[in-house]
């Protein structure tokens, strides 16, 4: 055991190096992400938990607008009293964070009373700006889903021109590229609006339990501010409901474990008018509820169950066994309120004086008044979004691709956001001048060494932290974000060389159950999964709940104990444990592991 | 109120303390709550008084307790030894005697099995669940009415130990107000015991429930001749945080004619758990009960039987995280929002 005291320190940036052979892979990244000498005096920490695989280079634009507009509200919009914005670099693919902490009492002093005037008008006035939220979110929505489809006709067509709209097509392909962008830097700062103060609001009722009851778990303080009627619950109730349907409509024979969805499709399409209803209800779900990526939706190939409908019929003959059997499938949330209202009344109880008792109402009030946005947002953002958002970048790429610039739409994900601009104005130029675009020649060997070094990376050993330890964690943000403590980084620092069958994450879901564990990389191998097999993957989230019926247990890379895959596990009573950071590389695929939720320890049995 | 020297359990209560001790009320209290407790009945302080009167007149006894002075090992080892084989060797008035055979005869009726547990059951209030605790005696497995009646004497007897008359000499306690009541109760036929508490031991956290518990008697927990295993539930959601299953290398059993035997667990049996979480479940249900009925976090003594029915022991007050003076987690503000400021205000 490392004494917390001890002056420790992590590798510093400038004693990593870039791995031989990717420098230029590197060095597409724009400078201000890159690492510099001045680096090595600042902490700084992995961001495994959002960023868990390397980044190619047009998906750092997730962590640019992301930053920029986290920065923003804790820096300029609400003025946190300590602290400033995140800053961010990416070495390897990797992108690591640092706090920038304001630590001159006097500027806290200042900021605070800015916070005062700024956050507590959030937070009297919160049911009216979440309103304002989602209509402003839904706006932005139908903005992006609007944006005309990426296309270049060989001629103008006739009625442009007899239309006298004057404005050629190549320039909409800028105008559309240049909208997707602005609307994904846009969607987040929607997206930080209220984010810190929801979850500061939450924390601060966190923060009193653990006082109050230092050890009650993280989990029961979640359900007790958890809502019961979340966005997060509905994609999974969706694939209920069209189980439910399936057996009403009496087209649920169409329904075979191990069949495709496209197969299962197309049979129900030959199938009468109660086929086509049942695919009419499909739709209904689809649009929005199936717009969910698999994944946290900061990577382009954490696609949604729109793109891969495998996800959710993968749910669908287990819930119609379940129906058959006279299973209602409804979520009895009357019954989940009452559970909560009598937890809340429990605990208040065992509080030591109406003083306390007092205390803990009006901080469970503010954070119930909080929690539908810090649930809800997520929907809206990372998942409805981010994917209508790659989605129009995937349009780019398969233009851009038809013109010879890459040999498969998805390399268009190989360039950053600023070379993709420039691959469109060199197409564009192209149709203008009639010659033939530069691209094809320039960017297919790029895109070569760039899918080249991001396998390398993937290899590459990555640090969690870099440079001197703090002596305290005082930056809400990380605390609250990242869950990193003063008392974690000491952990990290034990842990470094240490041999262990013991894979330590967060207690997501209390139960202890043992099984074969099923290591899943991709939503294709869902159909891997028996009855029985514990799940064990890198990012759990609410569009895995269709499966959860059938496994015994979950334990993910990514993720906290408030996480939207923690939340849904409790409700299925699922043990499960997430953000373990190293569980799908330490778990070998058929071993028998044992997963403690209520501890947060996964053992490696054999 | 004249009571007769047999209080059963479900006529006695904690405020009857001065007469059937803690232990005695105890029961009595979790009796009248409804709690599964082992049928049986306290030999009131009276017939203490009584036997000692008796006593007295042929010879001085606490006259002679009270001369000692404190420290002064030497006479009180000698007269202890001489006051305990007085008080083990007196007959008991053939009233007295009567009247304890009588209440055995009538547990046995009761149908709880042939076999009794005769336990001490102190009435002084300074340090009466800590130090003087542990010196007093309980006799397991008794088998028959005359064994029971003497060893009700060994209880009494157990007064004049010399490290209970040391303690009294120290703390120059009147010898005038010493006395003991003896609780007589059906004995457990425990395939595991152990105790809980309401509280963390180790944080003092009122939401948790600690239950620990080992093979056979609860004797070899409290004793702490073996490390029981021990879990950590939520009080209100049942959830077990802590789950240590321990190597139990020893049991404390019933031995072939009366007492209490030894025994060594044999192989795999020794790092089972020895309760199921059914079981824990109901000792937190049962926990949570007595807690609200006492309005206070309990210290409790619970076995389940070989029929895997849960029944308690004992529970008393909580005594060492209830001292502390426990700082509230937090104030009621004026401002609701002000509380953000402990996490928003920075900690320095």
């Amino acid at each position: 055991m490392q004494s917390p005291t001890a002056a420790r320190e992590f590798p510093r940036p400038s004693s990593l190096t870039v791995v031989p052979g990717t420098e230029t892979a590197q060095s597409a990244y724009p400078y201000y992400m890159q690492f510099t000498r001045e680096d090595d005096a600042r902490f700084w920490f992995y961001n495994s938990m959002h960023f868990p695989e390397p980044m190619s280079a047009f998906d750092m634009v997730t962590a640019e607008a992301a930053y920029c507009a986290l920065g923003a509200a804790n820096t300029r919009v609400h003025c946190l009293p300590t602290t400033l914005g995140i800053d961010y670099r990416i070495l390897n693919g990797r992108v690591y964070i640092g706090g920038n902490g304001v630590t001159d009492p006097a500027e806290i002093a200042r900021r605070t009373e800015e916070f005062k005037q700024r956050a507590f008008y959030y937070y009297e006035n919160w049911e009216t700006l979440y309103e304002k939220w989602r209509a402003k979110m839904l706006a932005l929505i139908r903005d992006a889903q609007a944006l005309p489809k990426v296309q270049l006709p060989e001629f103008e067509p006739l009625e442009h021109v007899r239309a006298g709209r004057g404005v050629a097509s190549n320039h909409y392909l800028l105008e559309t590229y240049q909208k997707s962008l602005e609307g994904y830097f846009r969607m987040w700062h929607h997206h930080f609006e209220f984010l810190l103060l929801g979850y500061g609001a939450y924390m601060t009722f966190f923060a009193f339990c653990k006082k109050a009851f230092p050890e009650i778990s993280d989990q029961t303080v979640a359900r007790m501010v958890a809502g019961m009627d979340a966005e997060i619950f509905r994609p999974d109730e969706e694939v209920r409901r069209l189980a439910r349907r399936a057996v009403e409509l009496d087209v649920h024979e169409h329904f075979v474990e191990g069949r495709s969805a496209s197969d299962v499709i197309a049979s129900l399409q030959t199938a009468g008018d109660r086929g086509s209803e049942w695919l009419a209800e499909l739709q209904k779900s689809r649009d929005p509820w199936f717009n969910i990526n698999v994944g946290d939706g900061f990577y382009h190939y954490h696609r949604s169950w729109n793109d891969d409908l495998s996800m959710p019929f993968a749910g669908i003959p287990g819930y119609i066994r379940l129906v058959q059997q006279g299973e209602s499938l409804e979520r009895p949330v009357e019954k989940l309120q009452a559970e909560r209202r009598q937890l809340i009344a429990d605990y208040r109880e065992l509080l030591g004086s109406d003083e306390e008792r007092g205390a803990y109402d009006q901080m469970i009030t503010l954070a119930h008044r909080v929690f539908p946005y810090v649930e809800g947002h997520k929907f809206y953002c990372e998942h409805w979004y981010t994917n209508l958002f790659f989605n129009k970048i995937r349009e780019f790429g398969a233009l851009l691709a038809q013109h010879g610039f890459f040999a498969d739409t998805e390399d268009v994900f190989q360039l950053t956001h600023f070379e993709l601009e420039s691959a469109i104005v060199d197409l564009m130029t192209s149709w203008s001048t009639g010659s033939p675009p530069r691209g094809p020649q320039y960017w297919p060997a790029k895109v070569a060494e760039r899918r080249a070094a991001i396998k390398q990376w993937a290899q590459a050993e990555t640090p969690p932290a870099l440079g001197p330890v703090p002596d305290i964690i005082d930056d809400p943000a990380i605390v609250m974000l990242w869950g990193i403590t003063r008392e974690s980084l000491d952990t990290w620092l034990a842990a470094e060389g240490a041999v262990s069958n013991e894979i330590r994450g967060f207690a997501a879901s209390s139960g202890v159950v043992e099984g074969p564990a099923r290591v899943v990389r991709s939503v294709e191998e869902i159909s891997r999964l028996k009855p029985g097999d514990i799940l064990v993957c890198q990012v759990t989230n609410p569009t895995w709940a269709p499966i959860f019926q059938k496994i015994a247990g979950a334990v993910s890379d990514i993720g906290g104990s408030m996480s939207h895959a923690a939340i849904v596990a409790r409700e299925y009573g699922l043990p499960a444990v997430v953000g373990t950071g190293s569980a799908t590389s330490r778990i070998k695929d058929g071993q028998r592991i044992r997963v403690d939720g209520g501890r947060g320890v996964v053992t490696i049995l054999q | 109120m004249s009571h007769g020297i047999i209080g059963w359990f479900e006529d006695v209560t904690l405020r009857d303390r001065a007469e059937v001790g803690g232990k005695g009320g105890s029961l009595g209290e979790l009796t009248r709550a409804g709690i599964a407790v082992p049928p049986g009945f306290v030999i009131r302080t009276a017939a203490f008084e009584q036997f000692m009167h008796a006593l007295e007149s042929a010879a001085p006894v606490r006259t002679r307790v009270a001369a000692l002075q404190p420290g002064d090992l030497e006479n009180i080892r000698a007269v202890s030894g001489e006051l305990r084989a007085r008080v083990r060797g007196a007959a008991l008035p053939d009233a007295m005697a009567d009247e304890l055979r009588a209440a055995h005869a009538a547990l046995l009726a009761r149908g709880a099995g042939p076999e009794i547990a005769v336990r001490s059951s102190a009435t002084t209030e300074d340090a009466s669940d800590a130090s003087f605790a542990g010196l007093q005696d309980t006799f397991l497995w008794v088998t028959d009415a005359d064994r029971m009646l003497e060893r009700v004497r060994e209880c009494w007897s157990s007064l004049y130990s010399v490290e209970s008359i040391s303690y009294r000499r120290d703390r120059g306690i009147d010898e005038n107000v010493v006395a003991m009541a003896v609780v007589v109760q059906s004995m457990v036929d425990a395939r595991a015991a152990g105790v809980m508490f309401t509280r963390s031991p180790t944080t003092g956290d009122k939401s948790v429930v600690t239950i620990e518990g080992a093979w056979g008697l609860g004797s070899a927990v409290v004793g702490g001749e073996v490390t029981p295993d021990r879990w950590v539930m939520g009080k209100i959601t049942g959830e077990i945080s802590v789950r240590d299953i321990s190597d139990k290398h020893v049991e404390h059993r019933r031995a072939s004619g009366g007492g209490v035997e030894h025994a060594e667990v044999p192989g795999a049996r020794r790092t089972t758990a020895c309760v199921s979480d059914a079981e824990l479940e109901q000792l937190r249900q049962v926990a949570r009960r007595i807690e609200k009925h006492y309005g206070c976090a309990q210290d409790i003594e619970w076995a389940i039987d070989t029929r895997g029915s849960l029944l308690l022991l004992q529970s008393r007050p909580e005594t060492v995280w209830s001292a502390r003076d426990s700082t509230p987690a937090a104030q009621t503000a004026a401002d609701p929002l002000a509380h953000v400021m402990s996490i928003f205000g920075g900690r320095r």
